[in-house]
């Protein structure tokens, strides 16, 4: 099962080693880490997906705790949340191109944020499904370059990873 | 107010002070601060090998005498010296070293003490701040190097933190599950100046260790220990580390269930109790094992469910409904998942089984307990220890044997890895903690002879003997100098099988007796090599001269002997249980009739 970590840890150097050492030492499966300090000073925010059978995902969660450095840390997948990846694509816009990528940005919400006369770069955010299918309709052209954030998220009502 | 008479300076929360008025603080360099940092902590010895990066800190020692600095030979020997003084006494030992190599050669010390949750503070000099980064003269990453085998480490980049870094290594290296702490210190933050004020406690919102267990999962693990038919209690290191061993007694006594300690936890329940069934394992008793592997419930304190303990994990204990202790949550349901976890102290946590106990009018099944016992006692019978005393040769469980009748139990003994190690775990009765100082985890060859040295230090009146084996002790022999320098009456015990023994061993089982690189064509004249430093050594050849040798070498009180037997090179440890074997699929020593067959290949 894919599961989405999200951690509080001291603003500390050396912390976001810990942690990825932690996770490449016993062998746990990374699919993306993101990481910022937050609104407190003192704090970093890091965002781990990461999937594994239920006792691996305890135990990933087990040992994150361990570490001295980890203030906190909640299992967004354990109840509603809200996900979110930033991408950034460049692809070449020429000719029937630019009308078609301009149409898909539309219906993906996306937005164009820089224009050449034969490039767009686009910006869209959205649940990794979502940026997925995103790159695979692109096809209508040549894909150039593609900037992906990793997922943060934040969980639904209440539910708050605070100090 | 006049100009320069008075200076003025900023303390952190403090608001402005007039330095004439505040006598408690004075300025000091960083190496000074690290002085009185250890000398606060009251700590007594501290072990440690120069290097350039080091010295302001060298400097500081030198201007005082509370804190004991102990110069050993290799900065391995450092390690493992703290460690035995800190599995010795339960306090943290202290571990100093120059950057660079001195780090590195420090590393093998710092894991074997991270693997048996041993706490520790490790002092590691470092280049200037302005050079780090820099591939500068012996300058290594200590803290990148060191971060998957510390509980926690720290890079100092301004004195204004070191006294406060100090104290939250100390406080985490002793508390929660223990385990050692490095602290990188470059050198300029050893000569840059600031107040000091140690800091008296300290609270951390990113660690806080649980030690009480949940009172409905007391009441639940109470269910299912009084509902047992067929019990075992197995315990490790945790009821030495939380200093619980009497509260041990107390649960087994009260509840009158077989107890089993794993090698890390011997001395734990008394050796000689007819409730004990000696170590459980890889080289456990038979009646050990075989009660792990029928019991319907298995009560787990303060152990990890090691792979040397469960043997093939989808053989083990197929009946059992598991009751866990511990005070690492990550150490529950990583390799045998469990019905009871609770996480906590050892100590509060049997305190509070006891407790429940006694609120219960249900009592332990006596029907089913005397069956159990009865059942033990058949696979007792079988003797799983016994070996050739008619043997022309000397046997090294003979060595063991003699060595606990002679100390009457109440030697310190530390151990190398091998062989050797398993004999001295098997034959030398623990009936109290910390007087079995040995590497579990790691397995650490060369652990034995440093690690006798922090026990000899703590504890300068007792008897302090290494079991060792000529490979092992080999590899820190220039210890022996440091054990001149501070006169430490050790007593080395060498079981000289000329070979990498238990190596040798599994060649036998497992590789049709193939002995690539395990036999050691040049050994020294350990008798010379003690003689040259400054020591006394004894050569023992025969069987009938054994007894005569330990008593004659434990009698020179004051000098370190090194006593070089000369024992059987065939004999093999057993019981064994082999690779992908669980608990019942026992190797036995040959002559024992009911072996599984596997037990042909010795
Ligand atoms: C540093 C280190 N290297 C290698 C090993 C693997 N090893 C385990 S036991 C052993 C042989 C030990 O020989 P010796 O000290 O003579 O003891 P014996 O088994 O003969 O009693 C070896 C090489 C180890 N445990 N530690």
């Amino acid at each position: 099962m894919r599961h989405i970590i999200s951690i509080l840890l001291e603003n500390e150097a050396g912390a976001l080693s810990r942690v990825a050492g932690l996770f490449s030492a016993r062998g746990y499966n990374i699919e993306s880490l993101t990481v910022a300090p937050t609104d407190d000073p003192t704090l970093s925010r890091m965002t781990v997906v990461t999937f594994g059978s239920e006792e691996i995902i305890e135990q990933i969660v087990k040992q994150l705790n361990k570490l001295v450095d980890v203030v906190k840390l909640q299992d967004l997948t354990e109840g509603a949340h809200i996900e979110r990846e930033l991408m950034l694509v460049k692809v070449k816009a020429l000719d029937n191109a630019r009308e078609e990528v301009k149409r898909l940005v539309d219906i993906f919400r996306g937005r164009i944020i820089d224009v050449t006369d034969s490039t767009y770069t686009l910006e869209l955010t959205g649940t990794v499904e979502k940026l997925d299918a995103f790159v695979k309709a692109l096809d209508v052209t040549e894909i150039i370059e593609v900037a992906r954030s990793g997922v943060t998220g934040i969980a639904r009502g209440d539910r708050a990873l605070k100090v | 107010m006049l100009p320069g008479v008075y200076t003025t300076r900023l303390g952190p929360g403090r608001g402005l002070f007039l330095s004439s008025d505040w006598e408690c603080v004075v300025e000091l360099t960083g190496a000074d601060i690290i002085v009185r940092c250890l000398q606060d902590e009251g700590i007594k010895y501290i072990f440690g090998y120069p290097g350039g990066a080091a010295l302001h800190i060298y400097d500081a020692l030198y201007k005082q005498d509370k804190v004991k600095h102990i110069l050993v030979r290799h900065e391995q020997g450092a390690a493992h010296a703290a460690d035995g003084y800190a599995r010795a006494t339960g306090k943290p030992g202290v571990v100093l070293v120059t950057s660079g190599p001195g780090i590195t050669n420090a590393v093998t010390g710092i894991a074997t003490a991270y693997m048996d949750s041993i706490p520790m503070v490790v002092l590691s000099a470092q280049v200037p701040t302005h050079l780090i980064g820099d591939d500068a003269f012996q300058e290594v990453d200590a803290v990148g190097i060191t971060r998957p085998c510390v509980k926690h480490n720290f890079l100092v980049k301004d004195v204004t933190d070191l006294a406060m870094t100090l104290k939250k290594a100390f406080y985490i290296a002793a508390s929660g599950r223990p385990g050692p702490v490095l602290i990188d210190i470059p050198k300029d933050v050893t000569a840059n100046k600031t107040e000091y004020l140690y800091p008296k406690s300290l609270t951390m919102r990113s660690y806080a260790p649980v030690n009480k267990g949940h009172p409905k999962q007391i009441k639940r693990a109470v269910d299912l220990i009084l509902g047992a038919k067929r019990p075992i209690i197995y315990t490790g290191g945790g009821i030495v580390l939380s200093e619980s061993a009497d509260v041990l007694v107390e649960l087994v006594q009260t509840l009158g269930y077989p107890c089993t300690n794993t090698l890390m936890g011997l001395g734990s329940y008394p050796a000689d109790d007819p409730l004990f069934l000696g170590m459980l394992g890889m080289h456990g008793t038979y009646e050990a094992n075989m009660a792990m592997h029928d019991c319907d419930m298995m009560l787990a304190i303060g152990a990890r469910f090691d792979d040397r303990i469960t043997g093939e994990l989808a053989k083990f204990a197929p009946h059992a409904r598991i009751i866990h202790v511990d005070i690492d949550p990550s150490s529950i349901g990583k390799n045998v998942q469990v019905e009871i976890p609770i996480v906590g102290d050892a100590k509060s946590v049997m305190k509070d089984l006891l407790k429940e106990i006694s609120k219960r009018d249900k009592k332990p099944d006596a029907e089913a307990l005397k069956r159990w016992w009865t059942q033990i006692d058949k696979w007792r019978s079988v003797d799983c220890l016994s070996y050739d005393k008619n043997s022309g040769l000397i046997k090294p469980q003979y060595v063991i044997e003699k060595l606990f009748e002679i100390t009457k139990g109440e030697a310190l003994v530390t151990s190398d890895v091998g062989q050797h190690q398993m004999w001295a775990a098997q034959f030398y009765g623990f009936n109290k903690t910390r007087r079995w100082i040995n590497s579990g985890g790691l397995g650490t060859m060369g652990f034995g002879l440093p690690a006798a040295m922090g026990v000899q230090l703590a504890y300068p009146e007792e008897t302090v003997i290494c079991v060792t084996g000529e490979a092992s002790v080999i590899m820190c022999i220039q210890e022996l100098s440091t054990c001149k320098q501070y006169d430490l009456p050790i007593k080395m015990v060498n079981l000289n099988n000329r070979y990498m023994g238990m190596v040798r061993q599994w060649q036998e089982f497992f590789y049709d007796r193939r002995y690539s690189h395990s036999y050691m064509d040049a050994l020294p004249d350990f008798v010379a090599l003690a003689e040259s430093f400054g020591h006394v050594g004894i050569r023992i050849e025969k069987p009938g001269d054994v007894e005569g040798a330990l008593q004659e070498g434990l009698k020179l009180k004051d000098r370190l002997v090194f006593m070089d037997f000369i024992t059987d090179q065939t004999e093999n440890v057993y019981p064994m249980i082999a690779a992908g074997k669980g608990h019942n699929e026992m190797h036995l020593k040959p002559s024992n009739g009911e072996a599984p067959p596997e037990r042909e290949l010795a």
